[in-house]
């Protein structure tokens, strides 16, 4: 969509407006100036995501829309896990950071926070496994996602829908 | 050329072809006010209330297929605006909006008569701008342009800040739009086409449902062809009225919640619907399971959101309609289908919509008779939203294609007044009747002090029945006649009110009185207000209750004595 004051809130507002449940929406710079992606993920059977579609270009500044939930896609989520830490339990801690590929970004004496990315269930995993140490606060992106290879490439200069 | 923001605006609707704006200054837009008074090509015409202005310019917009431009300045002079833009909206209705905005600095910090109004506005218009830079104006203007009058068309607000409007820019009006996002489609896809006319051709019991894209798309010679080629019967939604000739032996009716029993029950027996420029309204599909479940449906919009939306398409076509209909028509086998124009000849004739009681009492049904014989049904007829509209829908038979314009989406009580002041800007030489409730006249007959200073002939009917009467009747038939709130015991005397503007007012009580009326307010030359106190407790007639099918249906009680 084009990178313009106001873009993200006419998205939500429509689907506000129509009553569409998105669970998790991210938005950024893409690889082109002057224009931004928006990863969202919506509940709704192939009917609610037909006319999400539909609504969606209807938006002046939205130029593309691509569902990807049914391609060949990688999703990855972001999030960041404050856990409550003692010196008895930082080791098992540490192990699990480990065991899930993520990363501690900050140590206190008294918690660590975790870096960890993967798909969603990845996160929700570990989210799961460290709750019993005390999941402090937790900050995470939502899903985004990009499709594989160059075929069916969401690259706008690739002409419009 | 270096031109102040205010000069830019008024260049470029110059560059647009506007020639009359609607609109009341204020304290942010003055700047724009005090410019455009050196630009007299720009009538302005001074409504009452802002929301005059918004319905003006949707009525002129609507009269004449050109863009309709009003202006209002910020906070309270624009949210007036909103109902207007709303009703423009909902009806498809090419509108660009200007609105004064406080000075840039003062934006966020609740400065006096502050209000966020691209906010307020954003799901009720296409597109919506504000313009922070004086440099950035033209682009914009532009853009509201283009976006509001292709397409499906529809409002596009213009935002501008009080200082933008003195700042200084280099002026250049740009050729082309650059919008990634935003391209029409307008020839329909040919597969889809072919599969149309295949369905048309296989069909047995057809029946065309045409909308008020064939009037934006000003498709009407396509769609007599298309009826007239396969001999496909016609039934138009409320903003499809006008848009296929009433008197045409194909065309049946409007169907729907107050729609005539047959159109209704043409389309349970139909095979095949041919939706042509319409969006499945609530009104018209009651409860959508029930709707045409005996028929295929070929449906062609040229928002592509509205495929799939409400109904199922067997054959959606995205495009233009007039478009479409040139590139189907050639394919479309020449036939006819006597048993199923004979079949609806018999619905007709069991289920009598149009029938009017004998009776010596002022019935509204009768009035909109006696107007439509007095005008030969050439009036432009403006209507506000309730019974009123209802039975002007019904028994006005529109001989001119666009001569029905209501508030039907939105369903905007207040309509009537500034939507006929603005039919009759666009349309100086064409007689405007306004089929006024009395409800909904009192909402904007301010308006009238507008129409007068202008000298702007509409005529205006008050089917004065001193209740909200649409309210009532669901009261009536929901609520056990417990006629809570919907009883005007205060109502003004119209005659006396509209003299008070300086215009013609004529009290209508008895049938007798009607066309005589009708005629006197004809023959004056300027506005005339006629007051028909008509039958309080009249209902309209067909009706499907809300959300209902055919099943539900109920006709006029008195519906034996045509049936006999």
């Amino acid at each position: 969509m084009q990178d313009k004051p106001g873009v993200l809130n006419r998205v939500a507002s429509m689907f506000r407006r129509r009553g569409f449940n998105i669970s998790s929406l991210a938005v950024g710079h893409s690889e082109t100036l002057g224009f931004s992606r928006m990863t969202f993920v919506v509940d709704g059977d192939d009917a609610i995501v037909d006319q999400v579609t539909k609504q969606l270009y209807k938006l002046i500044d939205v130029v593309k829309v691509s569902d990807i939930s049914k391609e060949d896609v990688v999703i990855r989520e972001l999030a960041l896990i404050k856990v409550r830490t003692t010196p008895t339990t930082r080791p098992e801690v540490l192990q699990m950071v480990d065991i899930f590929r993520s990363n501690i970004v900050d140590v206190s004496p008294d918690s660590v926070i975790i870096e960890v990315t993967g798909d969603e269930d990845k996160v929700d995993s570990l989210l799961r496994i460290l709750r019993p140490f005390g999941i402090r606060e937790v900050m995470r992106t939502g899903r985004v996602g990009l499709m594989r290879g160059m075929s069916k490439s969401l690259a706008l200069d690739n002409g419009q829908s | 050329m270096k031109l102040t923001g205010g000069q830019i605006v008024c260049e470029s609707l110059l560059r647009e072809g506007v020639d009359v704006v609607f609109g009341i200054p204020g304290g942010a837009i003055l700047p724009l006010y005090q410019t455009m008074s050196s630009y007299p090509q720009i009538r302005h015409i001074l409504t009452r209330h802002e929301e005059g202005a918004s319905m003006a310019a949707d009525g002129y917009a609507r009269a004449t297929g050109k863009v309709g431009v009003c202006m209002a300045t910020s906070g309270p002079g624009a949210t007036n605006l909103v109902t207007g833009i709303a009703t423009a909206q909902m009806d498809s209705v090419p509108m660009v909006i200007i609105t004064g905005q406080v000075a840039r600095e003062g934006i966020g910090k609740d400065a006096f008569q502050e209000v966020d109004m691209t906010g307020i506005t954003l799901p009720v218009t296409k597109h919506n701008y504000l313009v922070m830079r004086a440099e950035d104006i033209a682009t914009a203007i532009k853009e509201a342009f283009y976006i509001a009058n292709t397409g499906r068309p529809g409002p596009v607000l213009v935002d501008i800040p009080k200082d933008v409007f003195t700042e200084e820019a280099e002026f250049v009006y740009p050729e082309t739009v650059d919008l990634p996002g935003y391209k029409p489609v307008l020839d329909g896809h040919p597969t889809q086409i072919r599969k149309a006319a295949q369905l048309i051709n296989e069909a047995k019991k057809p029946l065309i449902l045409a909308g008020h894209g064939v009037i934006i798309s000003r498709a009407y010679d396509e769609l007599v062809e298309l009826a007239e080629k396969a001999q496909i019967p016609v039934i138009t939604t409320l903003l499809g009225r006008s848009a296929f000739p009433d008197a045409h032996v194909l065309f049946v009716g409007m169907p729907g919640m107050h729609g005539l029993a047959y159109a209704s029950l043409a389309i349970d027996e139909a095979d095949l619907v041919i939706a042509l420029g319409m969006r499945f309204d609530d009104r018209i599909t009651g409860k959508v399971s029930g709707f045409a479940q005996n028929a295929k449906v070929i449906h062609v919009d040229i928002d592509p959101a509205e495929i799939d939306k409400n109904v199922h398409a067997d054959v959606p076509i995205v495009g233009d309609l007039a478009r479409v209909l040139r590139q189907l028509n050639p394919s479309v086998e020449p036939t006819t289908h006597p048993e199923w124009l004979r079949r609806i000849e018999e619905l007709k004739s069991e289920h009598p919509s149009l029938h009017i009681r004998q009776t010596e009492k002022l019935l509204p049904q009768q009035v909109v008779r006696d107007l439509c014989d007095v005008t030969d049904g050439r009036a432009l007829i403006v209507t506000g939203v309730g019974q009123h509209q209802m039975w002007a829908a019904q028994h006005y038979a529109c001989k001119e294609a666009n001569s029905f314009i209501t508030s039907g989406g939105l369903g905007s009580m207040g309509y009537e007044v500034p939507a006929a002041m603005g039919a009759q800007v666009g349309q100086p030489d064409r007689v405007v009747w306004s089929i006024a409730g009395d409800g909904g006249f009192q909402m904007t007959m301010s308006e009238l002090a507008t129409i007068a200073e202008n000298n702007l002939p509409v005529k205006f009917a008050i089917f004065n029945n001193g209740f909200l009467g649409m309210v009532r009747q669901w009261q009536e038939i929901f609520y056990n006649k417990d006629y809570f709130s919907t009883h005007y015991t205060g109502n003004p005397d119209f005659v006396k009110l509209a003299e008070a503007f300086g215009i013609r007012g004529i009290r209508v009580t008895e049938r007798s009185q009607s066309v005589d009326a009708i005629r006197e307010a004809m023959a004056h030359p300027g506005p005339v207000v006629v007051d028909f106190v008509v039958e309080e407790e009249e209902n309209v007639y067909p009706m499907i209750p809300a959300g209902q099918t055919t099943a539900e249906l109920m006709e006029e009680p008195l519906v034996e004595e045509a049936r006999s």
